[in-house]
């Protein structure tokens, strides 16, 4: 697994923590995951500012819990921008972050079937 | 120590909210969760939980709002909460301890921080809860000791209230509270008119304080009721204190012995601050200087009961005070001082406003009212002006003495260590139709007695007391005379007869071994009558029904009649 886009370690104490709950963990996330990416889309068509920033803001904690680094990291440049205002370079961070989780949500779904109860 | 705690998670991300609660869990916890602030405030109405984790950012209502919501809901309970977060900038930080949080905790969560965080709020909750049981206690304590004085004062007003504090001729100031300061203030008429007034200071505050004040409250009202002298009286008071207070705790008095009838001021002060006799005449202030050790210190046999004795005019004041009054210190810390206070006494032109101005300066020096300070005003008044209370005496009605005679002849021992009117007077008050007259009766007892022992057994010369400086030497004598006496004797005779048409008549005649009563002095000219000397055998005229002089006992004999009961 490319630690880059999933930390291995994180995902080990996961399944440590959760024990069998784990795969209702990662659907969990993927699902919240999908819809917090449609709310970053629609901030965007309404250059709505702020709701980009809670949207980034939200999505960054969930995916730092699942050590989703990468995409961690992505959603923190965009929750800066939308602090700042300066919007011009969401549209390329918004489109970066839906390629990131796609990654994470191929990852995340032979991690889902390994662990398969 | 319970650790097991109610836990209230509010997160608006499933999945962070799922890990969250399955962590807490498996520590052991019961776990609410929420997905927003406005759920989390209503869960935590229903549900009371210990601690609260709480995203800062949520739909519909946000962390800092629930957090506020939820410290108002709780009051004084100390409900922690730990706010959620991966905000980063200090200004996001500061809201939420405004919002009333007590940690933070960043993402990506982290087990082993969780659980330390969880214990150590749990362990400041259980901390504050532990400070509010005992504050709270404190406060039932302190409540319970303010009914404890509110009752102790109560029981303590009857007994020195009983006294005459309100009498026209006295002013004083004084807390209410000033019991619990060691503060005692008391009064009484004595059997024979006149006054006798107590000023008291006990070491220490509080109830140590004011224990001691209920005895010597007691000694002081029951000895002077039964017409005790003041020797007695501080003897027994000495006394009884030294038997009941521990160490270290005693009792700065003055005792003032007003003699309205014999126009004399007699003083014992043992610790207080000086006292003042201030003329009316010419405003001349006579220190009245503490000569002894205070009360409840020496044993009897060291204790020292002698009084100085100053003639009175119309109008003199007498001032006590206790050592609060010259401590009153202003906003400089300067004390008042006795100073100020003999400045005051000495400007003064308007002796009846002199108190009031003392007052106001003290209030005006301090800037408030004090609560440990006792001053005292005791005019020497026409007694006349005095409305005395009728004698309440002890004793069921019942059978009467009648018709016997007895006879005590009272040597040179007694003479100088016992006052033997008390014991005369309770014996005559067996006699119930006298009972009423009892003030009279222990007047003219004590004037015959004291004539007796003065001039017959010791020779004095009652024409020294024309002034001043002649009645301090008189008093003098009078000690010394009495310290030495080895010889002579009063004897005291009463007879009680019943009148054939019912009613009944008491004779009191007291002789003495030395020259008894001239013919003249028993037969005073008029004119003596208002100076310091002779004025004692007018006044047996005056209040006996009947006196006749027997030549060969060079005594008089007094009657007292009553009338055939209905």
């Amino acid at each position: 697994m490319a630690a880059e886009h999933l930390e291995g370690s994180v995902l080990a104490t996961l399944r440590d923590v959760m024990e069998n709950e784990y795969p209702v963990l990662l659907d969990t996330f993927i699902v919240d995951s999908e819809e917090r990416l449609r709310g970053l889309q629609q901030g965007l068509e309404g250059a709505d500012a702020q709701a980009l920033r809670l949207a980034a803001h939200s999505f960054k904690g969930s995916c730092s819990n699942m050590g989703a680094s990468l995409l961690a990291g992505l959603c923190k440049q965009l929750e800066d921008c939308a602090r700042r205002e300066q919007l011009e370079q969401a549209p390329a961070l918004v489109e970066q972050i839906a390629r990131e989780f796609a990654i994470v949500r191929i990852l995340l779904k032979s991690e889902r079937q390994r662990y398969a109860n | 120590m319970d650790n097991r705690l109610t836990v209230l998670i509010a997160e608006d991300s499933p999945a962070d909210r799922m890990l969250l609660s399955t962590i807490v869990s498996r520590q052991g916890h019961r776990v609410l969760t929420a997905a927003n602030g406005l759920e989390a405030v209503a869960l935590f109405q229903q549900e009371q939980p210990q601690l609260v984790l709480m995203d800062a950012l949520m739909p519909v209502m946000d962390g800092f709002e629930a957090a506020r919501r939820i410290k108002q809901l709780a009051g004084q309970t100390l409900i922690p909460i730990i706010f959620l977060t991966s905000l980063t900038e200090s200004e996001a930080l500061a809201r939420c301890l405004e919002a009333g949080g007590d940690d933070f905790l960043a993402k990506p969560y982290n087990r082993e921080i969780l659980d330390a965080k969880i214990k150590a709020m749990n362990r400041l909750r259980l901390l504050q809860a532990t400070v509010l049981e005992q504050r709270d206690l404190i406060a039932r304590h302190n409540e319970h000791l303010l009914t404890e004085q509110r009752v102790a004062k109560a029981v303590f007003d009857k007994v020195a209230h009983s006294g005459c504090l309100n009498a026209p001729n006295i002013r004083y100031l004084q807390s209410p509270y000033a019991l619990f300061n060691g503060d005692l203030l008391l009064a009484a008429f004595k059997p024979s008119g006149g006054m006798h007034v107590l000023l008291g200071d006990f070491t220490g505050h509080g109830l140590p304080a004011a224990i001691g004040a209920m005895p010597l409250a007691e000694v002081f009202y029951s000895m002077t009721a039964k017409g005790f002298g003041m020797t007695d009286i501080l003897r027994e008071m000495n006394a009884k204190l030294k038997r009941i207070l521990p160490v270290g705790v005693f009792c700065c008095a003055a005792l003032l012995n007003l003699s309205f009838q014999r126009r004399v001021l007699e003083v014992w002060n043992g610790g207080l601050p000086d006292g003042y006799l201030r003329r009316s005449m010419d405003g001349h202030l006579q220190p009245l200087v503490s000569r002894h050790l205070p009360l409840g210190i020496l044993d009897e046999s060291a204790f020292n009961p002698a009084c100085e004795a100053y003639p009175l005019q119309q109008g003199d004041r007498i001032f006590l005070l206790s050592d609060g009054v010259l401590e009153t210190s202003n906003a400089e810390g300067e004390l008042f001082g006795e100073q100020r206070l003999c400045e005051l006494l000495l400007a003064n032109r308007q002796p009846t406003s002199l108190f009031a101005e003392i007052q106001q300066a003290l209030a005006d020096f301090h800037g408030q009212s004090k609560d440990d300070l006792s001053l005292l005003e005791v005019e020497w008044v026409d007694e006349a002006r005095l409305q005395r209370p009728a004698l309440s005496l002890a004793g069921s009605g019942g059978s009467t003495l009648h018709d016997w005679n007895v006879q005590f002849e009272f040597r040179a021992e007694s003479l100088r260590h016992y006052n033997p009117l008390p014991f005369l007077l309770q014996l005559l008050l067996e006699v119930q139709p006298l009972r009423a007259r009892a003030g009279q009766l222990y007047t003219v007892l004590a004037e015959l007695y004291s004539n007796a022992l003065e001039h017959g057994v010791l020779g004095l010369d009652s024409r020294l007391k024309r002034d001043a400086e002649g009645f301090a030497r008189y008093y003098q004598a009078r000690s010394a005379g009495l310290a030495s006496l080895t010889e002579g004797y009063v004897r005291v005779l009463f007879e009680v007869r019943s009148a054939a048409q019912g009613g009944g008549c008491l004779r009191v005649q007291v002789e003495d071994s030395g020259s008894g009563l001239s013919e003249q002095l028993a037969h005073p000219p008029a004119q003596a009558q208002d100076a310091l000397s002779g004025r004692g055998l007018a006044l047996v005229r005056k209040l006996a029904d009947a006196c006749h002089w027997q030549a060969a006992q060079r005594c008089l004999s007094v009657e007292f009649h009553w009338p055939a009961q209905a």
